[in-house]
């Protein structure tokens, strides 16, 4: 792959190159003290000189002595509510002359190129699309969505005390998955172009090749930020050995602290549990079909005519794990989780996936 | 097939089988045959409530059928419903009993409670195509005498030539004709059926199945010889909400019927 250089103050042009090909440019920006993706107008809303400072049950956003634009790691989102939304309408029942009628709903749809998405959240894109495009029924306002996609990923030049993508695979640099990737240097960025239309949107900026210095760079940005993760998630195999753990003290220990809040299935990229409800005006002549973000973690979510399967917040809990680390691995080829740490910093009592699944699969004693 | 969006269907007749427990019979709007597996169910959706999972109790005259309960906060609403009103429908989904691949084995039937429509949709079928197989053995657990539904349909069966119908009442101190007292797994071993050739078809409370299980075992049928339907929270009944699923399974797509050698495993855990 041939890299190329934008100084600093062309990034401007890029988002410029993105709108004028239609899209909505997303990007990330402080706001609510966090780091959010929204609709970017102007290069100079991004978080310059930004880094979050987490830990289990901690995110704090504090400034560095650097000017760069992607020195953060994550967000509490991703990709995830703009191609599964929290709340959608799926379709709508009318009471018309002709009978009930049942009219399937679409939302707007319109290109959207996502700018400073990390590798964490390209392997959890890839995770969605298994799910939810992938299979025998797949969701079609997912697949609209996701056809007009475009993708500007950043590669991580540091990691968040909670990143873990090292030992998941999934990191800290996108190998695939991006139509155009970026590392940030001090002065501008190396671009490497990762698909046809990312080669469209390079070739309107007239990019200079990289010098070997600039990658030589970006290299040891990329091993500072591998060698900076301290945590390490079990390899998928010995995720495995979970399934025949399912009566372990451990379970009901993590139940002592856990608040089955959810907020870990909230943050995570590739949770993907929902629910349906019901509508109605208030002439009662039509009624919508909304689905709903679920979490694993509510009584509800198991819950048949007269019983809940899983009562406990211990039996909560280890159903997300299993299901995240091992299940996972046989309904989609792979782990669920992408090491991104979400679910360890947004955590309101701050306990940490890394840790419980070593203690259960490995007997570390924290 | 739009598997998302439901088509409407016109209640056309409401069979009152129990004070809570009816039949409904459904024209779908469309021309098209409603092709189906038994074990298979719909989503029913009725305007403003909600959808509900139902599993197929069979086609007759031009109309599907469905039995339900009134118990949940759609069934209830969906059980008062008049005769001519309209509703939505969407499936079949899921994988039903492979009938077809049983010629010419036994049949047992284990089902318990109430919500046997499952089993008893395929016994139907079981019997009208009763020369593809060998014995019938039907054996369901009730707790009282008068819940069981369709009783001058078990009377029928037992008319049938090589089918034994077998009925037990868990909370009856005085036993009536024809039933036993007791728990549907204690009917086993009055159940005359070749257990190195035959198929098992249970339904009904886990640990009823779980009990049967052991019993099958003492007669050495063998778990490959087994087949279960289970219950779960069904909401897209695609596999996409998450909320049925039974360890790597997504009840609603790769059930409600299951070879149970594929969810040994699995079944009967508690809150898993």
């Amino acid at each position: 792959m041939t890299q190329h250089f934008l100084p600093k103050q062309q990034l401007q042009l890029l988002i410029d190159c993105l709108r004028a090909e239609g899209y909505g440019v997303i990007g990330p920006k402080v706001k609510d003290d966090a780091i959010v993706f929204e609709e970017l107008a102007d290069a100079t809303e991004l978080p310059y000189g930004i880094e979050e400072d987490s830990a289990p049950g901690r995110y704090q956003l504090k400034k560095a002595r650097h000017k760069r634009a992607f020195a953060f790691n994550t967000g509490p989102q991703g990709l995830k509510p703009f191609l599964f939304a929290p709340e959608q309408e799926l379709w709508r029942a009318e009471h018309t002359d002709d009978g009930l009628i049942f009219r399937q709903s679409f939302p707007a749809i319109r290109p959207l190129a996502f700018i400073g998405l990390r590798a964490c959240d390209l392997a959890a894109l890839a995770l969605q699309d298994k799910h939810f495009a992938e299979g025998p029924y797949p969701d079609p306002s997912y697949q609209a969505k996701r056809q007009q996609l475009f993708i500007v990923a950043v590669n991580c030049s540091r990691s968040a005390s909670t990143c873990f993508c090292v030992s998941t695979g999934d990191g800290p640099s996108a190998e695939s998955g991006f139509d155009l990737c970026l590392d940030e240097l001090d002065r501008g960025y190396l671009i490497n172009v990762g698909s046809d239309k990312g080669q469209r949107i390079a070739d309107k900026l007239g990019l200079e090749a990289a010098s070997g210095a600039k990658r030589a760079v970006a290299t040891r940005q990329h091993q500072r930020a591998v060698q900076q993760q301290e945590r390490q998630m079990p390899d998928e195999k010995t995720l495995m050995t979970l399934v025949d753990k399912l009566d372990d003290q451990r379970w009901q220990d993590i139940a002592e602290r856990c608040l089955a809040c959810g907020n870990c299935t909230s943050v995570c990229p590739t949770c993907f549990c929902s629910k349906q409800e019901s509508h109605s005006d208030i002439k009662g002549q039509a009624s919508s079909q909304v689905r709903l973000w679920d979490s694993c973690f509510s009584e509800q979510h198991s819950y048949i005519v007269g019983k809940v399967i899983r009562n406990e917040i211990s039996q909560r809990y280890r159903q997300w794990v299993l299901h995240k680390l091992a299940n996972w691995q046989l309904q989609y080829g792979r782990s669920g989780c992408v090491g991104c740490g979400r679910c360890i910093a947004w955590c309101p009592v701050a306990i940490d996936l890394v840790e419980e699944a070593r203690a259960l699969c490995l007997g570390d004693k924290p | 097939m739009n598997y998302m969006l439901p088509m409407s269907a016109i209640l056309v007749k409401k069979e009152q089988e129990t004070p809570d427990i009816c039949t409904l019979h459904l024209a779908l709007g469309r021309e098209r045959p409603f092709v189906f597996h038994f074990g298979q169910f719909n989503m029913l959706y009725l305007f403003g409530v909600g959808e509900v999972p139902i599993s197929i109790m069979g086609w007759r005259d031009g109309h599907l059928m469905h039995t339900i309960r009134a118990v949940g906060h759609v069934t209830r609403p969906l059980s008062d419903l008049a005769e001519g009103s309209q509703i939505g429908l969407r499936g079949p989904f899921g994988h039903g009993w492979p009938l077809e691949q049983l010629e010419g084995r036994d049949l047992v039937f284990i089902t318990a409670g109430l919500g046997c429509a499952p089993v008893v949709a395929a016994i139907h079928y079981a019997v009208r195509n009763k020369d593809k197989y060998g014995r019938i053995i039907i054996l369901q657990g009730v707790k009282h005498h008068q819940d069981l539904l369709w009783q001058q349909q078990y009377d029928k069966w037992r008319e049938v030539k090589d089918c034994q119908v077998l009925l037990a009442a868990s909370r009856e101190t005085q036993r009536k004709q024809r039933w036993r007292l007791g728990l549907v797994t204690g009917l086993l071993e009055l159940a005359e059926f070749n257990p190195k050739h035959c198929t098992v078809m249970m339904c009904g409370p886990e640990m009823m199945m779980v009990s049967s299980l052991k019993y099958l075992a003492d007669l050495n049928v063998p778990e490959e010889a087994i087949y279960m339907t289970l219950e779960r929270n069904f909401q897209c009944g695609v596999g996409s909400c998450g909320h049925c699923q039974l360890g790597p399974y997504f009840v609603c797509k790769d059930g409600p019927v299951f070879h149970y050698p594929q969810i040994k495993q699995w079944f009967g855990l508690r809150g898993v």
